[in-house]
């Protein structure tokens, strides 16, 4: 028998995969890949949380964060763009002009 | 039958994750993130969310991968260049600080806080009206306000991508 508790330790599982993808690697576009892989384990758990509870709420909430991550990739992606152009490349390391 | 596709897709789910975090090239974690962005929506089915599990496939494997392919090529980047890594000491308190941050949320889980209120919409209820149709009459009711501000938030969000990518205004 599948509990919630499955999908919720899945999604910690797939959250900390993103948090040291974004700590261990250096390529700007895989940090930000890393993100999304982050937003993906949060909208599992909420809609796990919606199954168990009976509630629509949390496919709604799902429904918004997907809208809030296009957004957001649209966005980040096209600062990436603006970065390479202006630098030549994406490596965080060599990104650091606003570094005090 | 439930059992088995839940532990085979969490599996391909964290496989691709780590495949994702340690591969060397950028197109190839992205198609991994696609293999576990598909993954998770076999699970949305299993949870009975079959319309953002459809979501999950357009938006998510669709658009938004399509797009990291597309700045990947478009930027067409030197694997190599990942190898001078400024800060290697950097990677082992990484996984430890991962470990650590996982156990919290085991910690976290184990307590008795998932204990909420039963809501109304069972899963009887749903498949007798459908998925489909009950999100949409609740975004048209209840979250009307949050729905027209989405519209608000892609329109500025496409604005500002073509602000930031233009050469010259």
């Amino acid at each position: 028998m599948i509990t919630v508790t499955h999908y919720l330790v899945l999604s910690a599982i797939l959250f900390t995969l993103g948090v040291v993808g974004v700590l261990v690697r250096r390529n700007a576009i895989i940090i930000f890949m890393c993100i999304e892989l982050m937003l993906n384990a949060v909208n599992l758990s909420f809609v796990a949380f919606a199954h168990y509870l009976n509630s629509m709420q949390g496919q709604l909430f799902v429904f918004f964060t997907m809208t809030v991550a296009a957004a957001e990739a649209a966005v980040g992606l096209a600062i990436i763009v603006a970065v390479f152009r202006n630098k030549e490349t994406v490596n965080i390391d060599d990104i650091n002009i606003m570094k005090w | 039958m439930e059992a088995y596709l839940f532990y085979i897709m969490a599996a391909v789910a964290v496989a691709s994750g780590v495949y994702l975090i340690f591969e060397k090239n950028p197109v190839f974690s992205a198609l991994y993130l696609i293999q576990t962005m598909v993954s998770i929506a076999v699970l949305y089915i299993l949870l009975e969310a079959q319309f953002i599990a459809a979501v999950q496939i357009i938006v998510y494997a669709g658009a938004i991968m399509v797009l990291f392919l597309f700045v990947i090529m478009l930027l067409n980047l030197d694997i190599k260049e990942e190898a001078k890594n400024a800060l290697p000491f950097q990677r082992i308190p990484a996984v430890l600080m991962g470990i650590a941050f996982f156990t919290v949320i085991c910690i976290v889980l184990r307590s008795k806080l998932l204990q909420g209120k039963h809501g109304e919409y069972t899963t009887a209820y749903i498949n007798s009206i459908g998925n489909t149709k009950l999100i949409g009459n609740l975004l048209f009711t209840d979250y009307l306000l949050p729905f027209e501000i989405t519209s608000i938030l892609l329109f500025v969000a496409a604005i500002g991508a073509i602000m930031l990518a233009k050469r010259k205004l």
